[in-house]
């Protein structure tokens, strides 16, 4: 088959802006979703800071009805079906209870886990001997693939309805499975992206890690930096991103407007073998992982505008981009433009990928680039391997025809995807 | 507490999962929940927990499964109240 995909709807609840016109400004703009987390200090973590998309209840209403509300808490299912209906509607589909089943559209729609807060009142009340009392919310707030099976739902599709899950990797993981479905000409339109839920019980097993900042409770806009010399761990954030994607020829069918091409990508797992390991990357895995996918997408690695980084901010941010320059053997002022959204939303865990990828897909669309915030002070092992001014610190208005972005996971797993503007 | 007075309780419990508000506006002694409120099935133990809440009763898994309509839930709350 191998049908040409492309991505003809955009949707984002980040902790920067809510909806992609928000979004869109405030990544150009270089504005912080990062603050001060009162919840947090209260229950004595050691980094006090965090990124949340701000979703007051008129907003929610605007996505769920007041009896869908009522009893609803997980977090990370709201922000994705914010981002999911917002690019449902973008890419001009159509919604809504009276549609029937749409076999030719899907979702893969990943979470690293689902509905947290739910999950513990439901846990209070077993434990209290109150199973009785549960109701008959808890199941679709706590299951994996509960936001899968809301948008699902809220859509009418009626292909493939699931989630995949590989911790930092599933934004990214979720484009390329979706993508293999409508090559395969297994679906003609898939809403691919991810969420994370927010909250101390998301984050604290980061913070027991020591993988979190503590540096910068008093400056939380400065505190996540990623690349920065300063860098001391990243930021807990986060949110949703959401991608229509659509064969070609559908989309041309309908006349929609296309945002950029998927040429393709690589999902890999380094085994936990050799430097890999439970939460760390095995690097020779890093750099097949993008050799493989520039390889799928038929291009050459010299022609690769910009990177779109995984770079969360901790110690590993160097040898992510030793591990670039070694896979596409580009050095220096050869080196491509690279950025990293982590400096303006902190980590959004298992939602990162697919915010970052809704990031890079604007930039090709609009010809931008967004700024690296945060890294002022370059770290001195970077600078050596790319060039300072390919790290731009201001937003730069530039043609782009094709961005690499790469997320990485525990588990020792990577995904890297390869877009290309739309000609 | 008169039979009027339950019903009109038990109209302002269901309001918010009624999808058919027209029958919903109508409510009486046959009522059923689900063919003409059109409630959610997965809702009637929601419905259930606030009877609960709202009459200080427990209703009992067998019970439960015969509340389906307005009637048979007047007779349950009625014998709950009754037996306190």
């Amino acid at each position: 088959m191998n049908k040409r995909v492309v991505v003809t709807g955009l949707g984002v609840a980040a902790p920067n802006g809510v909806g992609i016109p928000a979004f869109a400004a405030a990544i150009k703009a270089g504005t912080s979703g990062i603050r001060h987390d009162a919840e947090l200090a209260a229950l004595q973590f050691s980094c006090q800071i965090s990124g949340k998309p701000e979703v007051p209840e008129s907003l929610q209403l605007q996505y769920l009805d007041p009896l869908e509300l009522r009893n609803f808490n997980s977090n990370g299912i709201m922000y994705g079906l914010i981002a999911g209906i917002d690019a449902w509607r973008d890419a001009q589909l159509p919604a809504g209870p009276d549609l029937p089943p749409d076999w030719d559209s899907g979702t893969i729609f990943g979470a690293g886990s689902a509905g947290v807060d739910k999950l513990r009142e439901a846990i209070y009340k077993v434990d209290a001997m109150n199973v009785r009392r549960l109701g008959s919310t808890v199941v679709p707030q706590t299951m994996a693939s509960g936001i899968s099976a809301w948008l699902g739902g809220k859509l009418g599709l009626a292909n493939q309805v699931t989630t995949n899950s590989s911790a930092c990797t599933t934004g990214a993981e979720s484009v390329l499975m979706a993508y293999d479905r409508i090559r395969n000409g297994h679906a003609k339109r898939m809403l691919a992206g991810s969420t994370s839920d927010a909250g101390p019980y998301i984050w604290g097993g980061f913070d027991g890690l020591k993988v979190c900042t503590f540096k910068h409770n008093d400056d939380p806009q400065g505190g996540s930096r990623p690349m920065s010399a300063s860098a001391s761990g990243f930021v807990p954030g986060s949110g949703a991103g959401a991608l229509v994607l659509e064969s070609l020829e559908s989309a041309l069918d309908r006349g929609a407007v296309i945002y950029a091409e998927v040429l393709g990508g690589h999902v890999n797992s380094g085994a936990q073998r050799g430097d890999g390991s439970m939460t760390a990357p095995n690097s020779i895995a890093v750099q097949r992982c993008i050799r493989e996918a520039v390889k799928a997408a038929g291009i050459d690695a010299a022609e690769i505008d910009a990177i779109n980084g995984h770079l969360t901010a901790t110690g590993k941010d160097a040898l992510e981009v030793e591990n670039w320059a070694v896979a596409l053997d580009r050095r220096g002022s050869d080196f491509p433009y690279l950025n990293a959204l982590k400096g303006m939303i902190g980590h959004c865990l298992s939602g990162s990928g697919s915010i970052e990828l809704v990031a890079a897909v604007l930039q090709l669309h609009e010809g931008f680039l967004f700024p690296n915030i945060n890294c002022q002070d370059l770290h001195p092992e970077i600078a050596a391997i790319a060039a300072p001014e390919k790290i731009p610190q201001q937003l730069i208005y530039k043609d782009l025809n094709l961005i690499a972005k790469a997320s990485f996971g525990f588990g020792d797993v990577n995904a890297c995807v390869i877009l290309k503007k739309y000609n | 507490m008169d039979k009027e007075t339950l019903i009109a309780q038990l109209k302002e419990i269901v309001k918010p999962y009624a999808k058919d508000q027209e029958a919903w506006q109508q409510i009486n002694e046959n009522t059923d929940f689900v063919k003409d409120l059109k409630i959610n099935s997965a809702n009637l133990v929601d419905v259930i927990l606030d009877v609960e809440e709202q009459f200080n009763i427990v209703i009992d898994n067998e019970a439960m499964e015969h509340m389906l309509n307005v009637k048979s839930a007047i007779e349950i709350i009625e014998a709950k109240l009754g037996g306190q």
